[in-house]
């Protein structure tokens, strides 16, 4: 099924009401972000887990460390690769098979903001004395879908890396060059916002129903710095300068609040439907 | 692989503690997503498992529609980091062949008559992985399809037994799996005590066989009031 979901006109015309009144069918205002969870560690099978929850919104991002070799134009740094699955279990709008535009253009905007911002020390992944190099598999399975994954994978993403033990004793056993475990380096947290536009409003992270409606969406991942470092605009539709200019500023502020929730000791947890997931 | 595995401890208990006939701990909880029509989060032993239901649904393209009755469609798929080494995402011969047993015993107690030309999409995912996952799977999708509303003649209940040390056990772990001699995983209707899934590999008597089906039909027994708990935990009155 395409991106654009049959939506009824009465509810269509509601939405775009409340918004130019600046207000939303679930009651927040424009700029306002949904309540987010935050559950590191949840599957033991891997390096590093997050479980994300943004509103109705729910993600597990899961990192496997393997050996293998580095790329020819830097042979002294350590590979990451980020897959998305858009898993039919999530939504009705999902479908099996090999992944198709959307999950790559989601798992590669995740990519971007996480690469280009520097976020794991890829120099720290190199096999001291050999030519392997670690790699670092990022996968992320939406699990039930209520819009905006790109700042929910970002969140959920960012928090495994945080969470990831490099199993190095192990992979390198029998080799040359021994290693212990170590904690995968995290130098940068880079956090996304994304809007879409209704109307003449940018709207921040969006809903499935306000996805359905809209026209551009606009991502854009800032850092601690408040520099911005990666960026997508999406979909069919326009965005003047004004509404680019504004979707930065909001990236660095709540970005800023994300980026808090991130480092926090204690996660803000939404008490769990379920037990360990 | 070890030269020999120990699977039996001096004391006669399994390597977790367990005795012979003994299930790894259950949780099951129903109606845990949103966007699906019914749902169920399983967790047995260090299994992980989300099912969700979609449907009865209309059916594309046409042509696979039956005019008779709905089709039961089932994906089983593993999560890349469900197990120690990562798998490539996607389907392959195993979580294939898998589904289809999974779908055929759901179908079998489902009244696909009453809605034709329609699909019922089963969807289980492991998120982690330590044997037994199809049990888990069918088990916690039978919850779903019940959460879902989907009118059915039963619930089905799954478990596997199987044969360690040459001695026959319930609910073989990862390490019995590997190093076990023989794994027999079994779904039957707890109402009727009709088996509606069953495959076995390995190496048994037809002695240990018989003794291995009534050990897991008797643990089917005790995870249908698991099942029949978790359906009504979640639609108990406030």
């Amino acid at each position: 099924m395409s991106e654009e979901n049959v939506i009824a006109e009465i509810k269509r015309d509601y939405i775009n009401n409340l918004i130019k009144r600046g207000k939303r069918i679930d009651g927040r205002k424009p700029d306002e972000i949904r309540d987010i969870s935050i559950t590191p560690n949840i599957i033991e099978t891997a390096e590093g887990s997050t479980r994300v929850k943004l509103g109705g919104t729910e993600l597990i991002a899961g990192i496997k460390i393997a050996l293998g070799e580095p790329y020819p134009d830097s042979k002294d740094k350590g590979v990451m690769i980020t897959t998305a699955e858009l898993i039919p279990l999530a939504s009705p709008d999902f479908e099996s098979g090999p992944p198709r535009p959307r999950a790559i253009e989601l798992a590669r905007v995740v990519d971007r903001g996480i690469r280009e911002s520097g976020a794991i020390d890829l120099k720290a992944l190199k096999v001291p004395g050999s030519d392997k190099v670690f790699v670092v598999f990022i996968d992320i399975y939406p699990v039930d879908m209520d819009g905006n994954l790109f700042d929910a994978a970002t969140i959920a993403v960012i928090s495994a890396l945080m969470n990831t033990r490099v199993p190095a004793a192990e992979l390198t056993a029998g080799s040359e060059t021994q290693m212990q475990d170590f904690q995968l380096p995290i130098k940068y947290y880079p956090i996304s916002i994304t809007g879409v536009k209704i109307g003449d409003t940018m709207v921040l992270d969006p809903t499935q129903e306000e996805e359905d409606i809209a026209g551009a969406r606009l991502t854009v991942t800032t850092d601690v710095d408040g520099n911005i470092r990666a960026m997508q605009k999406g979909r069919i539709g326009r965005l003047s300068v004004e509404d680019i200019d504004y979707m930065v500023e909001c990236s660095i502020e709540k970005g800023k609040e994300i980026r808090k929730l991130l480092m926090a000791e204690e996660k803000p947890s939404v008490p769990s439907q379920y037990p360990v997931l | 692989m070890n030269k020999e595995v120990k699977l039996l401890r001096e004391d006669g208990l399994r390597l977790d503690g367990r005795r012979y006939d003994e299930l790894r701990p259950i949780k099951i909880e129903a109606g845990v997503l949103n966007r699906a029509d019914g749902s169920a989060y399983l967790e047995w032993g260090s299994n992980k498992v989300l099912a969700a239901i979609y449907g009865p649904r209309e059916l594309h393209p046409r042509h696979m529609q039956n005019s008779m009755k709905a089709i039961v469609r089932c994906k089983y798929s593993m999560a890349s980091f469900s197990v120690p080494d990562r798998k490539r995402p996607g389907p392959d011969r195993r979580s294939t062949e898998i589904s289809k047993v999974i779908g055929e015993a759901l179908e079998s107690v489902i009244f696909t008559e009453q809605f034709p030309r329609t699909v019922v999409d089963v969807f289980i995912e492991v998120f982690q992985a330590d044997a037994g996952t199809r049990v888990a799977g069918l088990t916690a999708a039978s919850v779903a399809l019940a959460d879902a509303g989907v009118p059915m003649k039963a619930l089905i209940t799954a478990c596997a037994a199987g044969k360690v040390e040459d001695t026959v056990v319930l609910d073989l772990g990862k390490l019995e799996d590997n190093a076990g001699q023989a794994d027999l995983p079994m779904a039957i209707i707890p109402t009727t005590g009709e088996i509606v899934l069953m495959q076995m590999d390995g190496h048994l008597t037809p002695a240990e066989f018989r003794k291995a089906r009534d050990m897991a039909v008797n643990a089917c027994y005790q995870i249908y009031e698991m099942q029949k708990d978790a359906l009504k935990r979640r639609y108990a009155a406030e």
